[in-house]
This record gives structure tokens, C-alpha cells and sequence, in this order.
């Protein structure tokens, strides 16, 4: 028998190729990943640094003040443009300017430029004049230093000062302080300066709530709603999940029907979230919610009280979306305790729900902890059902506060998710919300990756402390 | 010798005869289906007590299924269903005023592969100790040092009780088992293969254990190892196809067996 030669094998041009194949896709997977997390890094981060402020001159004699956002070439060699954040809407009307590169005679970095972040109006890029108080008044240096003084007290104590400013083109304007949020003059900043600018303004982001329509200010509100909803999305899920898991691999006859229901449990985690969303608004919100209202909060009706979307809404919602990650999760960390360990409880004298209690389901927490990462990371990347079971653009009231009962089930909150959906489609000023969205998505990741991480810890501990590998 | 020994009648199985004195467990014409595939017909033994009874026969010959069924973990299967009477101490442990959780403590069992639970040596041994009552941890301690004794592990673990009993060799493993079992004072011991799963120096050490346990309780031992048989037992039942071929003293068994068939399966000539 003459020997085959290699070629004659089906693919053996594939031989010693398929490892760099196999190689490359993780490369590339890690490729992408790496990116996407480097652009909203760079772009979320960078936003808070506080950026050059440029007097440009025009061709045309004009003079105006701003920072560089970005420059992009015009088809047909018809130059390069730049995008200048110029602020100063109450006074030019626009807050973004965009000047052929050609037409710029002149970029100066005075340091003497500064800009105000103000509520209402947003950003004013110029110089200050002079600062006024009814009886005293301080020009120069020493009005930027007694605003930065008095920017530290806190805003009622500051309602009779007035700023004189003038623009880069020579107007001059009247600004009270009481409507000044803070003051910088980043030209004149050092390395450090700038960089505690930036973790001030970082703090801002997290602890502050959103200003002018989501176009600037922080992110808190919606940060507390994604996370509570998820504590509390947990709190439901996870005693169902397990004790269904438990029913169908610890008690129920392994028969047809258990199959059938453990392949449509399965399948449940495919079904796409926007269903389970109008599935909630359908019988939890209209449903539940509606027939509480009319039992219990018949005054107040027609205004509903929990028969509109609310944070219990939500939370239920997204546990029913979840029910099957965390219920597979856990079948699985059950089926792989084996049987010897059951039977070693009951031939100790256990009774099956001592066996259950003090074997199976320690052994299977750290299964259980799994199924709750997946849910937790689900969930608190979910927008689409929320829209239609109780999240908010703007929420007046946080769904936890002093107020008794402390926790309000019934309110609408905001999320992350929303948030950024929100900021990056409904804004009016949708330069303004390009970094936000950036700043925004990053967030949202870091608060998966760091409940992620708890979970995966206390999960580690937990089988540390037992010795298993289950 | 305690026993009494009679030879049977000639169409019955050869089998050994004990007073009730004598008898710890007996078995009764005792029968046992698996969803209707009958594993075990009509077996009528019993088991002396502060000996070791070593049930052999070849793979799926029922002494498993019969161990199993002296320790009412059939419970746990729904699709079985049994006939006939067995007896501990007197007491039918089928019968409904019998407790089934206190009639596991009374008859301990160890598998065939080691199977401590995943926790720490000392809380594998209290396992069994904290479902029974709530003890004063000094009292707790004494009886869980006593068991490790008694099971030969407590020199190789005093010093690391805490950490997890995974972490031991599988002969070590094997007899904290053991040693888990005995925390709970047992009248009998149920040894499912104990050994087959651990190398010759574990495994003599568990025979050796059994041979010195007996003064304590009632051991009954199920293993394929003739050898191991011949070694540690006092009495020997063969079983073929869920049936009691011949039981008697085991050197008896292997050196001058009644029937022929029993001779074949000692000397390896049937599996």
C-alpha cells in the first residue's frame, strides 16, 4: 500500500495553520476589547481635564475665545475646519463655533482667560474685570482671588456679589455670582493644579446630580437607581432562582415533563428583553399596579400611585428576565455535587432537609453566587425593558431617602443605562453630550465590572473556606 | 466459637444459624426490585454480632443493593420497592414507628469511594454529633478526638483538625469516614468496598481497623477482594444473581466450601 500523501487529506492545508487561526481570534478579541475600552477611557476621562482656552483672531478681524474640541478635513481639499467650545450662549447665542483653519491669523493662550461653569447658561469663556460687592469692589488679581474665596461658601452667601466680565470681542456683561457654580483660569494652572481639576471634576461627575437636560453636571441619581434596582433585582431573584433549581434537581421526579421544563427554562434566557419589559408593564404596572391603587390609594386616583412604572416594577421585571440565569446556574452547580456526598448526610442520620441545608447547598453556593453575577451583569446593563416599567429622564426624588418608609418602591428612578440612551439621543446640544455619553458608558461598565468582581470574590472566599471545586 | 453452626438441608442454601442472642441483624425471605428488575429474591441471613460479615459475589450480584437496603437508603428511590423482613435488634426496621433518621445513626455506612464532606476535618466528625444533640464543646471535643482514635487518623491529624478534609490522602480520607461514623455510636458499620478505591498500604490499614473495630460493634463488610475477605472476616456470604448461594465461617468458605459453585467463584473459575 503506497502511503497517502499529506495533500490528499481533506484541509491539510490547514495543518500548523490552525493554531495561528485559533490564535488570531483571541487576538482580535482582545484587540477589540482593548479599544473599546481604551476610547471611552481616553474620551470619558479626558473630558475633565481641564482643556486650553485660545483667543483666535479671524481674517475677518473677529476675535473669539474657546477650546479646541476637534479639527475634521472638508471633502473636495476644501481645507481642514476646527470646532471651538466657545460658551457664552446668553451672549452670542450659539455655544460652538466651527472656523476654516485658513481664516485663523492669530492663536494666543492668554493666561488671563478664564471660564465660568454657571446654572443657568452654562459655560463663559473671557476675562474677569472686576468683582462688586453694594460697598466694596475688587479689580484684577485680587477679584479672581476673592471669587475663588467666596466660590467655597455656599451659594446663599454669596447673593449680593456681582462679576464684571468681558468677552473675548470686548463685551462686557454683568453676571451674579449667586449663578456661578465654579471658576477656573486653566492657562494659569500647573500640571498638578489641572490634575486636581480633574479629580474634582471626576468627584463632580459621580456625586452630582444632572444640570441643563443632561447636558452637564453628575451622574449620582442615576448611578444610586441602577445599583438599588440591582440590590434589589438580586434580593428577588435569588431565592427563586435557587429554590426552583432545587425543586427541579433535588425533589421533582426526573421524568419528561422535568425535561421539558428545565429545556423551556433554558430557553427563557433568550427571549428578548423588550418582551419582558411589556410583560411587566402589562400585569406588573396596569395589572398588580393598578388594582393596588384602586384598594389602597383610591384618593389619590386619578394620579397613579404604583400603577405607573416604579422601582418595584423594574426590579420584578428584571428578576423575571433573569430567573432563568440564575436557575440554570444553580441546576448546574447541583448536578455536579455528587451523589456520594448526599447519601454520606442521610447515612449520618440527616433528614433530607438537613441534607439540603447543611451539604448540598453549601457546597453549591458558589454556583449560585455565579448564576447571581450573571444576573447582576445582565441586569444592570438592561435599558429596553426598563423604558416601559419605571425609569426616568430626570427623577425629582431618589427612590431611598429619610423620609418613612425610607425605601419608595412606588417612584420612578433613574439609570445608567437610560442616561446615557438619553444624553447621547434626547439632549439639545448634542456636542455637549459626546463626552457624557463617553463618560457614562465608562461608568456603567466599571459599576458591572465592580459587582462582577464582588460577587467573583466573595465566591473565591466561599470556596476557599470549604475546599471544593465545585 | 460463638456460632452454632448447622449444616442446612440440602434444598435450601447452606446457611449459618445464630440465636436471637447472637443475631445482631437478621434477614428475613427479604426481596428487592429496582422499578420492577428484582435485584435481591428471597434472602433469609443473619449477621452475628461483634463480628465481621463479609457479603461477596460477582459485580451486580445484589451485596450492595442488600447493604444499601439495611440502611433504608433505598428511601431515597422512589422506583424501588421490597418484601420480607429485616430486623435490627429485634425491631423490624420497616415498620412504620420506626424512626428511619435514627435507625441510620444505629447502622453506620461508608462508601465505596471516600466521601467527606467539604469542610474541616473536625467539622466532618461533628457532622453526624451536631444533627443528634447540641453537646458543650468540651464534651464534643472528647468524643470527636475518641472517634478519630478509634478510626487510627487522630495521630496524623491533631494538629490540622481545622483545615479542610479534602486535603487528605484518600486512605486518610476513607477513615475519617470511618471516623465520622463512629462519632454517632453506631451498633453497626456498613463497609460498601472501603477499599477498593485506595492504594495497598491505605487499604491494610483499613483492614486493620476493622479487625480491632469489632470489639466495638457489629461490622458488616461488602468487597470483590477475595483476599480481603479471606483476611478480615469472620463470616463469609457468597450471593449470586440476588440470591444467598452459601454462608458460613469464612474459613470454612474458602478452604472446604459446601458447593461447588461457591469453590468456582473463591477460586476465580465464574465471575
Amino acid at each position: 500500500m503506497t502511503p497517502v500523501s499529506a495533500s490528499f487529506r481533506r484541509f491539510h492545508w490547514l495543518n500548523g495553520l490552525w493554531p495561528w487561526l485559533c490564535a488570531a481570534s483571541v487576538a482580535l478579541s482582545l484587540l477589540m476589547l482593548g479599544a473599546l475600552l481604551s476610547l471611552l477611557l481616553v474620551r470619558g476621562l479626558g473630558h475633565f481635564w481641564p482643556a486650553t482656552l485660545e483667543e483666535v483672531t479671524l481674517r475677518s478681524g473677529d476675535t473669539f475665545a474657546g477650546h479646541v474640541v476637534r479639527e475634521v478635513s472638508l471633502p473636495q481639499q476644501a481645507g481642514d475646519e476646527r470646532l471651538y467650545f466657545t460658551g457664552n450662549r446668553d451672549i452670542e447665542g450659539v455655544r460652538w463655533r466651527w472656523v476654516a483653519i485658513d481664516e485663523i491669523t492669530e492663536r494666543a493662550q492668554p493666561v488671563d482667560l478664564i471660564r465660568l461653569e454657571r446654572s443657568p447658561w452654562g459655560d463663559f469663556i473671557g476675562r474677569l474685570v472686576a468683582l462688586e460687592q453694594p460697598d466694596q469692589r475688587w479689580e484684577g488679581n485680587a477679584a479672581w482671588q476673592r471669587l475663588t474665596a467666596l466660590l467655597a461658601l455656599p451659594a446663599n452667601q454669596r447673593q449680593d456679589s456681582q462679576l464684571l466680565l468681558t468677552t473675548a470681542d470686548g463685551q462686557t456683561v454683568r453676571q451674579p455670582l449667586a449663578n456661578v457654580v465654579s471658576a477656573q483660569a486653566p492657562n494659569a494652572m500647573s500640571w498638578w493644579q489641572k490634575t486636581v481639576a480633574w479629580s474634582e471634576g471626576v468627584w463632580l461627575f459621580l456625586s452630582e446630580g444632572p444640570r441643563a437636560a443632561n447636558t452637564s453636571g453628575g451622574v449620582w441619581p442615576a448611578i444610586f437607581g441602577t445599583v438599588l434596582m440591582v440590590i434589589l433585582m438580586s434580593v428577588i431573584v435569588t431565592p427563586f432562582g435557587v429554590l426552583a433549581a432545587i425543586y427541579l434537581n433535588e425533589i421533582a421526579h426526573q421524568g419528561r415533563l422535568t425535561h421539558v421544563v428545565r429545556v423551556g427554562v433554558r430557553n427563557l434566557a433568550g427571549v428578548p428583553s423588550i418582551v419582558y419589559g411589556v410583560f411587566g408593564l402589562g400585569v406588573f404596572v396596569y395589572g398588580i399596579g393598578g388594582s393596588l391603587d384602586t384598594w389602597f390609594f383610591s384618593d389619590t386616583l386619578p394620579s397613579p400611585t404604583f400603577g405607573t412604572g416604579g422601582l418595584l416594577w423594574a426590579s420584578l421585571t428584571l428578576a423575571l428576565l433573569t430567573l432563568p440565569v440564575v436557575i440554570v446556574a444553580t441546576e448546574e452547580g447541583l448536578a455536579r455535587i455528587p451523589d456520594d456526598q448526599r447519601e454520606g448526610a442521610v447515612a449520618l442520620g440527616a433528614t433530607r432537609l438537613e441534607m439540603l441545608t447543611r451539604i448540598v447547598l453549601p457546597t453549591a453556593a458558589p454556583a449560585m453566587l455565579t448564576g447571581v453575577i450573571l444576573a447582576v451583569a445582565r441586569a444592570a446593563g438592561e435599558v429596553a425593558p426598563l423604558m416601559l416599567v419605571g425609569v426616568a429622564k430626570l427623577a425629582p426624588q431618589m427612590p431611598l431617602d429619610g423620609e418613612f418608609p425610607y425605601l419608595h418602591l412606588e417612584r420612578k428612578f433613574m439609570h445608567l443605562g437610560y442616561h446615557l440612551f438619553d444624553t447621547a439621543f434626547h439632549g439639545e446640544d448634542v456636542q455637549a453630550a459626546i463626552p457624557l455619553v463617553y463618560a457614562t458608558a465608562l461608568l456603567l461598565v466599571l459599576i458591572v465590572l465592580g459587582l462582577n468582581l464582588t460577587a467573583i470574590f466573595l465566591r473565591h472566599y466561599l470556596r476557599r473556606q470549604r475546599g471544593n471545586e465545585c | 466459637m460463638l456460632a452454632s453452626l448447622h449444616s442446612a438441608n440440602n434444598s435450601q442454601a447452606p446457611v449459618a444459624h445464630f440465636s436471637s442472642e447472637q443475631s445482631c441483624l437478621s434477614i428475613d425471605h427479604f426481596s428487592l426490585a429496582y422499578a420492577g428488575k428484582v435485584a435481591l429474591r428471597e434472602l433469609t441471613l443473619s449477621v452475628p454480632r461483634h463480628r465481621v460479615t463479609a457479603f461477596i459475589g460477582p459485580s451486580g450480584c445484589g451485596k450492595s443493593t442488600l447493604l444499601r437496603a439495611i440502611n433504608r437508603l433505598h428511601d431515597l428511590n422512589e422506583s424501588v420497592t421490597h418484601s420480607g423482613q429485616v430486623t435490627l435488634e429485634g425491631q423490624d426496621i420497616h415498620d412504620p414507628q420506626m424512626n428511619v433518621t435514627e435507625l441510620r445513626r444505629r447502622v453506620g455506612m461508608v462508601f465505596q469511594t471516600p466521601n467527606p464532606f467539604p469542610m474541616s476535618i473536625y467539622e466532618n466528625v461533628a457532622f453526624g454529633l451536631r444533627l443528634q444533640h447540641r453537646l458543650p464543646k468540651r464534651k464534643r471535643d472528647d468524643i470527636i478526638e475518641w472517634a478519630l482514635t478509634s478510626a487510627a487518623l487522630w495521630d496524623e491529624v491533631k494538629d490540622r483538625l481545622h483545615r479542610s478534609a479534602w486535603q487528605l490522602s484518600g486512605g486518610q480520607q476513607q477513615r475519617l469516614v470511618i471516623a465520622r461514623t463512629l462519632a454517632v455510636q453506631p451498633d453497626v458499620l456498613l463497609l460498601d468496598e472501603p477499599a477498593s478505591a485506595l492504594d495497598p498500604i491505605s487499604t491494610l490499614k483499613i483492614e486493620e481497623l476493622i479487625r480491632n473495630l469489632k470489639s466495638e460493634l457489629t461490622l458488616v463488610l461488602v468487597t470483590h477482594n477475595m483476599q480481603q475477605a479471606a483476611r478480615v472476616s469472620d463470616y463469609t456470604a457468597f450471593l449470586h444473581h440476588g440470591e444467598l448461594v452459601e454462608y458460613g465461617p469464612t474459613d470454612q468458605v474458602f478452604t472446604n466450601p459446601r458447593l461447588q459453585h461457591t469453590e468456582n467463584y473463591i477460586t476465580g473459575r465464574v465471575t
